[in-house]
């Protein structure tokens, strides 16, 4: 426990003095919240368009917003005034925000230390390192401003709960974390089958329907206490209308690295080749590129891609972890299929954002430190997905800070998975997995490596980036801007790919 | 609930065999050799450095002077413009009270270099007389760069020099304590705080200093000399070691067959060093001969140059530049003997400048003497770095003319020996950082300076730190442990009452005269405990020698 204190007392120094560093419009996105959860009655939350920066979460994190409010006021009234608040960049502003969400990431601290208190000293020290001192957060929460880590806390508790067996408060946690930022459902199904096959089923008839109402009561009263306010005043459907906006494209104007960067391509390249073989078409309206966040994705050759199938297509790729779920429903491979189905959402999803990657690298830490085959895996995941974060922060100031951050990310996850998989604990490892009765036989080394293909991917990593970095700017000047930004996305939607078919191939082999 | 308690005790057997206890060594970072954990503590500090330089620097929109900043800005702009002949000298294209350049020849050619740099990327911001007060974000950025890779260039790769010499060889030494020691090294807040926030390249003279020390300890005295040279040229006031450089150097070549060649071995490389450096301005007979009054230069260099002597001659246009002796014999409020007894006693009213200089000379050599002297007699590797660190707190406690950013200068040595010393090591960084509180607060530093002094605590206190490396040796009685506690309370208190209370008008720099006092007490007692140490030193060496003449 003391270890854990020393180092969150460093990540905090870190982010203590990360304060002035650039922070993206989410910063006054989450001031305007402020506001208006401060100023306005409860009923007009969610109607209210004085700033463009609308509430668009869940009702939780609208009461969060009000929470915080309280002392937003007591530091400085402007702050949280509607109308003389907006833009409001004073250094106090910026501190108060900036302390929020330091202070809410100790939610995130609770849960690791929850879910490390079972492993041994190497393998808990560890799991600290690399959650807590995740770049992936410092550069999501603390640079460009997000809440994440305080919600990421939710999820590894209510996995903690889980993994201990807690069946009901796990799913009372993951209510409550629904009802903070929808983006999260993307797992709700594995969730309602594990429940319902770990809690509910094979208990007997009675048992099993006495646990189901007594599951089905606490989330409804969860989402009850969320929404009900809002169902007294009428605005139900409103609220429902700002959280899920499809008007919005199915890329983000920067890709996200999944699958439908390599659909635009294709479309893109099809188009060319058509053309050149004499074919003509109308050009899109808008094209994917322009930066908007309202484009609707038009496509020239392929087929429309439309949210209901990719709904749908998210759905198919999650099955093969649902009926693993519903076979096999072990408590200690959990946090895989929530990994897994997150994955799913962010390489199949509709719009997502390139921070979406949060939701299954954290959760995948939880394996790496058991496991030598998921920390090989993790090793190239964590870089990419971290790697995939750096267009977010496209100001000069941050480059060496992000740059340094993933180095010595890499450089200390490389120094602790060797030393906990070393050679000397390879009759250990095998013994303990052949305890655990796992599948995984521990692995024919048992000493973590880095495989040839993961260095040869790694080292075109530093290529894209030195290409955007230097060569391009050299080579083309101003010209083809988002060609660098391109490059980033589409390789690293080649890492991540490999990350979903590996994970895929894990589930079912388990 | 099965599978829960079958987890925990499965994973209990599997990780119990391979730690010992609950506690976590620094085992897994220093596993693969010292190489990894180098790098990695070089990019944490590195990481630490780059955020620190977000923040605020000394004089930022604070026209028409601004601060250290544009006075780095401000010579490159000259350097790059001007031959170097003109650098020195007022003129025309040169006005010298406007932060004209007052450091030795090495500023003026890294100035020149780095000044290369930013025309390349940004030309405004080194153009000749429209870019002063130059102040745009790439502006800022670039120049926060420069710092950031002298750093990583120059005092980083010294530190890893110095951590192989002074490691090798020494078994009983385990590789946490060397990893430990690294850190200490390398995130020394004050130098981060100093160099990256408030705006100045002390790593450069710093890193030669760090280099010079660990070629002398591995016996190459003839390098060690030279990059001593380099740091003194680049920055005057790395002469507070030079009487340690001095007797050490001296001390070893009288104890050689041929003392004499060695001591010429070395007048040679130190007076070919100093050539190379001072080439463009040996030519010029104004710059030697013309302005300044030479008696006076060489009375208050022979102090501090002394086997330098031969130089004083062509120092007379660059050295009046680099010796602010108008400046009075103390400024703001500085930790030193002047400033603390000024309230006592009205030195400044009391006696002439002439005079004062001539009492703080006195009062300067008298101290640092013994220090030097027990180097001449019995050097040896551990007593040279006790004397470095002696005579530079000599210097800053009594020398004419002191700035708050001089107790940089001890802090090197002490934390070259932190392993040995820790607790030394550990209450001069504390004090010296409340000694610069009131001067990185003005700078607008104050969150960085909260963060790197929880930062530092944290990192001192990691389980290596505490627990083997012990609090001090041999001071562990209550008395000790009391005092200290109330000094640190004194401090807290300090640092809280500066930040919230508003001084009563008669007395607006009271809490600033108080912090003073406060960091005056413990470096002087500081400065006492090092000076006995040394010479305990040479006392134990004679015994032992004593016991092997028995034998």
């Amino acid at each position: 426990m003391r270890e854990l204190w020393w180092y969150i007392g460093v990540v905090t120094c870190l982010k203590l003095l990360l304060i002035p560093a650039y922070h993206s419009t989410d910063f006054e996105v989450h001031r305007n919240w402020l506001a208006l959860t401060r100023s306005l009655p409860l009923c007009q939350w969610y109607s209210d368009e004085t700033s463009p920066w609308t509430l668009d979460y869940p009702p939780f994190f609208a009461f969060f917003e009000r929470f915080l409010s309280f002392f937003a006021s007591l530091v400085d009234p402007k702050i949280v005034h509607l109308h003389e608040g907006l833009n409001c960049k004073s250094p106090t502003a910026i501190y108060f925000q900036r302390l929020t969400v330091i202070a809410s990431d100790s939610c995130l601290f609770y849960a690791i230390h929850r879910l490390a208190r079972n492993f041994g000293p190497i393998r808990r020290n560890l799991l600290w390192i690399l959650v807590a001192w995740s770049p992936m957060l410092v550069i999501v929460d603390h640079i460009h401003f997000q809440y994440n880590g305080f919600l990421l806390g939710l999820l590894l508790l209510s996995i903690s709960f889980l993994m201990e067996g807690r069946d009901l408060a796990g799913g009372f946690i993951f209510a409550v974390l629904l009802c903070f930022k929808h983006l999260f459902a993307v797992a709700a199904p594995v969730y309602f089958v594990y429940l319902l096959r770990h809690y509910c089923w094979g208990r007997g008839l009675l048992k099993g329907f006495f646990r189901l109402s007594v599951m089905g009561i606490t989330v409804i009263s969860v989402f009850a206490a969320a929404y009900g306010p809002f169902a007294y005043h009428g605005q139900i459907q409103q609220v429902l209308l700002r959280m899920f906006p499809f008007g919005r494209g199915l890329s983000h104007s920067y890709w996200a690295p999944n699958i439908w960067v390599f659909y635009i391509i294709l479309d893109k390249m099809l188009v060319f080749m058509l053309r050149k073989l004499g074919f003509s078409f109308n050009p899109p309206i808008s094209s994917f590129t322009g930066g908007l966040v309202g484009d609707v994705s038009s496509f020239s050759v392929l087929p429309k891609i439309t949210p209901l199938t990719t709904f749908i297509i998210v759905l198919i790729a999650l099955s093969p972890s649902l009926i693993n779920v519903w076979s096999k429903p072990q408590p200690k491979s959990f946090s895989r299929w929530v990994a897994f189905a997150y994955t799913c959402g962010f390489l199949f999803g509709w719009h997502v954002h390139e921070k979406a990657s949060l939701h299954f690298v954290i959760p995948l830490t939880v394996l790496a430190v058991q496991n030598l085959e998921d920390a090989m895996h993790y090793f190239l995941l964590s870089i990419v997905s971290c790697y995939s974060l750096f267009p977010l922060l496209f100001e000069r100031q941050e480059y060496p800070i992000k740059v340094l951050l993933l180095l010595l990310h890499s450089l200390l996850m490389w120094l602790g998975f060797s030393y906990l998989y070393r050679k000397t604990e390879l009759c250990e490892a095998t013994v303990a997995a052949n305890k655990l009765g796992g599948p995984h036989k521990a692995s024919s080394s048992g000493e973590f490596k880095i495989c040839s293909m993961t260095r040869i991917y790694l080292f075109g990593l530093v290529i894209i980036e030195l290409y955007g970095q230097f060569l391009h700017p050299y080579l083309l000047g101003n010209d083809l801007p988002f060609l660098p930004l391109m490059m980033i996305s589409t390789y690293c939607a080649l890492g991540m790919t490999y990350s979903w078919i590996w994970q895929l191939r894990q589930i079912i082999r388990l | 609930m099965g599978t829960k308690k079958k987890t925990r005790r499965t994973a209990g057997t599997v990780l119990g065999n391979n730690d010992a206890g609950d506690s976590i060594s620094l085992q897994w970072l220093i596993h693969r050799g010292l190489g990894p954990a180098f790098v990695a503590v070089s990019l944490f500090g590195l990481l630490i450095r780059a955020a620190v330089s977000l923040h605020s620097y000394s004089g930022a929109g604070n026209p028409p002077k601004y601060g250290d900043f544009e006075a780095q800005r401000h010579w490159m702009e000259i350097t790059l413009n001007l031959p170097p002949r003109d650098w020195y000298t007022n003129g025309t294209s040169n006005d010298l009270s406007y932060w004209g350049l007052d450091y030795p020849p090495l500023t003026a050619y890294q100035s020149y270099f780095h000044g290369l740099i930013l025309r390349f990327f940004d030309p405004d911001s080194v153009a000749l007389f429209t870019s002063r007060g130059y102040e745009t974000y790439f502006g800022k950025l670039l120049m926060r760069w420069t710092v950031l890779g002298s750093d990583a260039l120059l005092f980083f790769p010294a530190v890893l020099y110095f951590l192989y010499v002074y490691h090798y060889g020494c078994n009983s030494r385990s590789s946490c304590e060397v990893a430990w020691h690294m850190v200490m090294l390398l995130i020394n807040p004050c130098l981060i705080l100093i160099d990256h926030g408030h705006f100045q390249y002390n790593c450069i003279s710093l890193g030669f200093t760090v280099g010079a020390v660990a070629a002398i300890l591995s016996n190459r005295d003839l390098v060690g000399s030279s990059l001593f040279c380099l740091a003194l040229n680049h920055k005057q006031m790395s002469a507070y070691y030079a009487p340690a450089f001095f007797g050490h150097l001296l001390g070893k070549c009288i104890r050689r067959r041929n003392p004499l060649l060695e001591i010429s071995k070395l007048g040679l490389v130190v007076i070919g060093t100093f050539a190379i450096i001072w080439w463009p301005y040996l030519y010029s007979t104004d710059a030697i001969f013309g302005v300044g009054n030479k008696r006076q230069l060489i009375s208050s260099f022979s102090c501090t140059f002394f086997f330098h002597e031969i130089f004083h001659l062509f120092l007379c246009q660059v050295v009046s530049r680099l010796a602010p002796f108008e400046r009075g014999i103390y400024e703001d409020y500085v930790a030193n003997f002047w400033c603390a007894t000024s309230i006592i006693i009205k030195w400044k009213r009391l006696f002439m400048t002439q005079s004062l200089k001539l009492l703080s000379l006195v009062a300067t050599v008298s101290t640092f003497l013994p220090s030097m002297i027990q180097q001449i007699r019995s050097p040896s590797g551990k007593g040279f770095i006790y004397s470095m660190l002696n005579t530079s707190l000599s210097f800053y406690l009594f020398s004419f003319q002191v700035h708050e950013k001089s107790i940089l200068l001890p802090m090197l040595p002490a934390s070259l020996m932190a392993r040995e010393e820790p607790f030394l090591y550990k209450w001069l960084i504390l004090f010296g950082l409340l000694s610069m509180f009131p001067l990185l607060h003005r700078d607008g530093l104050t969150p960085p300076y909260m963060a790197l002094f929880a930062l530092f605590f944290l990192l001192f206190h990691t389980n290596q730190g505490s627990k083997d490396l012990g609090l001090g040796i041999g001071h562990s009685s209550a008395a000790f442990q009391y005092s200290t506690t109330v000094a640190l309370l004194c401090s807290f208190v300090l640092h809280f009452v500066y930040l919230t209370a508003i001084p009563p008008e008669k007395y607006p720099y009271l809490f600033e005269a108080m912090m003073m006092i406060l960091c005056f007490i413990q470096f002087s007692l500081l400065a006492i405990y090092c000076n006995w140490r040394q010479w305990k030193l040479s006392e134990d060496l004679t015994r032992s020698w004593k016991e092997k003449k028995l034998l």
